[in-house]
């Protein structure tokens, strides 16, 4: 089995999908020639052509209402958005187009499309360049919204979210995209969306994050371990919406106690509906109020910040320790 | 260095074949057998007495705020007609006509307007896209659906439709760009109607026409005299049979006017004079289209009785069609409808549901306007 980082697992997914499938081509800024400004689509356009791996003209919005007009005909596009800072020139076409064509023409229509972006910190870049703006995505009807947490969960989330019959956001952290290498096997494998994984078991506690948080929240695990002699189980979202609510359930049931990281901004992120399904599902075994890790309510800090704005394994383990000690 | 002129400069031509006082350019006149000319002008009457019909409705409460067509007859079927059934129609929110002629049943558009998401469901073999309101937003999806075609080589061209507003969206320019890159089969059709709710052109644009637009992006514009519906018919043919020939997009200026109200929610007497209306009232596209048939004994008498009929019938069974089963909204979220939203489906079923609307059941209450796009509230 080979080894892999995140950007040759998802090259490798995208061109078994494509050799799979004449439907699926890929659009976007300077994904073709150059292989994307990451790489992920490095070397695709020499297999498949300029017509399957189009290098588009410089416009968001553009890049997203043509792939509906695409999808719309029955082909699936995967457009890459450069980086998840700019899909608010395209938001239009995703809320008002990807979401909702299906519900506007009562299932005539269906918009069979992926949409990846480049997501979060950890790379010290430029504004619009570092973001984690999920919560915009996870909260419209119509879109499924997925961020895998390494090589393997990409590839298989990438396929799975190419053939899906539905318009799916996939985030991809900067931070994991060179981060690792993890054994992929050499044949194509999809993971279902909307299926939570336990990255690790415990009885303690439950931590809950996803993309690049998971390693944060595995490392605040072993702290944990290693210092107060406490058992916490890691959960790995994988997809945020539709959430898997069964499976935070399931694990607080067990815990009594959650702690949900996240590297979008805390008010109205994620944490507030992870915190909310767990209190709809496992209110009489909670031990401690749920509580959130995450960024703080300010717009982008500049990277010089960053660390002390992005959730960290301290601070986790604060968190963690207060829970314990509810 | 120098500072030249380059070469070649741009012509944007102004195509009008027959005018408002009857004239005809024989030379220019398209060769149109007499069952189209006929066909024609059925199309456009009946989106005349539709539109007149849905006004009523709107007025009883029968049906909900609505864009009329009014004037605009000749730039939508015009250029409408010249699509076959397998090529693919793009259209805004005020394309009543056109669409008809499109195969939407004059039913489920009342079902639309009326509030029914069913009424913008197209037939399976239907080549359109629903109604898209959000201005200029469905020009990109008429460039992907020609790049999908092309694509996978079928003989298929996309006609999309906007207004004069939306060649101020930056969705009309990308798009217009993109088509140019790509040299897709697709004609853009932009019903200059003048005003955009309360804004005329000249604070919309500062360019001497909209076709010429066509023109940055490497695009052939023409402007044609709208309510002229030889000459749509001409330009529109001309870039339908040019983009099939895979000589790429063209934008067409139909110059027109909205003879109504913006939507049934608007009183356009607050934003421009009477004396405006009137005299474009002189340019009618149905009167002018109507001595030209007569003059070639193509004119059929009672035409507007046997439409009126047709529309009669349309109401009825738009008013036989099923209430909306409030738990039908979840059907078409998904392929596969998420545990969660199974869930929220039980609950809804779980509830005593209100009862649920019958088409064109009029509110109890007299129907306050709904506006549009910002626009103020304003009560007739």
């Amino acid at each position: 089995m080979p080894k892999l980082n995140m950007v040759k697992a998802l090259n490798l997914g995208l061109f078994q999908e494509m050799e799979r499938d004449r439907d699926v081509l890929i659009l976007g800024e300077d994904v073709g020639v150059d292989g994307g400004v990451f790489r992920v689509t490095d070397d695709l356009q020499r297999k498949f052509g300029s017509q399957r791996v189009i290098d588009s003209p410089l416009a968001e919005a553009a890049i997203i209402g043509t792939a509906v007009g695409m999808a719309l005909y029955g082909l699936k596009p995967v457009c890459e958005i450069q980086f998840s800072g700019f899909a608010f020139q395209c938001f239009h076409q995703i809320e008002n187009h990807c979401a909702r064509y299906r519900m506007r023409s009562q299932g005539r229509f269906h918009i069979p499309m992926v949409i990846r972006m480049p997501y979060g910190g950890g790379v010290r870049a430029l504004e619009h360049h570092s973001e984690s703006e999920e919560q915009f995505y996870a909260h419209v009807p119509g879109l499924k919204m997925v961020i895998p947490s390494g090589p393997r969960t990409a590839r298989g989330l990438l396929a799975a979210a190419i053939r899906d019959p539905d318009p799916v956001i996939f985030f991809e952290a900067k931070a994991l995209y060179h981060a690792s290498k993890e054994e992929v096997p050499e044949e194509s494998e999809t993971l279902p969306i909307g299926r939570a994984q336990v990255a690790r078991e415990g009885s303690a506690l439950t931590l809950i994050a996803y993309g690049a948080m998971v390693r944060v929240a595995l490392e605040a695990a072993d702290v944990l371990r290693d210092e107060d002699g406490v058992d916490a189980e890691v959960i790995d979202l994988l997809t945020i919406s539709p959430l898997d609510r069964d499976a935070l359930v399931t694990s607080v049931k067990k815990t009594g106690r959650a702690v949900v990281v996240h590297e979008a901004a805390r008010s109205f992120g994620p944490g507030a509906e992870i915190a909310a399904s767990i209190m709809d599902g496992a209110f009489l075994s909670l031990e401690a109020p749920v509580r959130r890790v995450a960024a703080y309510d300010v717009p982008f800090v500049g990277f010089a910040r960053e660390k002390a704005n992005v959730p960290d394994v301290p601070r986790v383990v604060t968190a963690a320790r207060e829970t314990l000690a509810f | 260095m120098p500072r030249i002129v380059l070469e070649p400069r741009f012509p944007v031509e102004y195509l009008s074949i027959l005018d408002s006082d009857g004239n005809l350019d024989t030379a220019l006149e398209p060769k149109l057998a007499a069952d189209d000319l006929r066909s024609l002008y059925r199309a456009m009457v009946l989106g005349r007495r539709l539109d007149e019909r849905m006004v009523r409705l709107q007025r009883q409460g029968r049906i909900g705020t609505f864009a009329p067509i009014k004037g605009q007859e000749a730039s939508q079927m015009g250029s409408a007609f010249t699509l076959r059934r397998t090529d693919w129609m793009v259209p805004s929110f005020r394309e009543t006509a056109a669409m008809i002629w499109r195969g939407w049943p004059i039913e489920k558009l009342l079902l639309f307007f009326a509030g029914h998401l069913e009424g913008g469901q197209p037939g399976r073999d239907q080549h359109d896209l629903p109604i898209t309101i959000p201005v200029a937003t469905q020009l990109p999806h008429a460039v992907g659906l020609a790049y999908a075609a092309q694509y996978r080589g079928d003989d298929v061209v996309v006609m999309a439709y906007f207004g004069d507003g939306a060649t101020s969206e930056g969705d009309f320019h990308e798009a217009m760009n993109f088509a140019g890159v790509w040299h897709v089969p697709v004609v853009f059709v932009c019903q200059n109607n003048q005003w955009a709710i309360s804004v005329p052109l000249k604070k919309q644009t500062h360019s001497r026409t909209i076709a010429q637009k066509a023109l940055a992006y490497g695009l052939p514009g023409i402007q044609v005299d709208g309510n002229d519906v030889l000459a749509v018919y001409a330009a529109a043919h001309e870039a339908v049979d040019r983009a099939r020939a895979g000589d790429g997009p063209t934008l067409i200026e139909c110059v027109t006017y909205r003879l109504g109200v913006h939507t049934t929610a608007d009183d356009p007497t607050k934003y421009r004079a009477d004396e405006e209306v009137a005299m474009w009232e002189q340019k009618d596209p149905l009167t002018r289209f109507r001595t030209y048939l007569e003059k070639r004994n193509l004119f059929e008498a009672g035409l507007e009785q046997q439409v009126d009929e047709d529309i009669a019938e349309a109401v009825r069974r738009f008013e036989s069609a099923p209430p909306a089963d409030p738990l039908t909204m979840f059907d078409h979220v998904y392929a596969e409808l998420p545990p969660d939203l199974k869930a929220q489906r039980a609950e809804m079923a779980a509830q005593a549901p209100a009862a649920p609307a019958r088409p064109g059941e009029p509110r109890e209450t007299p129907p306050g306007a709904t506006p549009m796009r910002g626009q103020r509230l304003t009560r007739r």
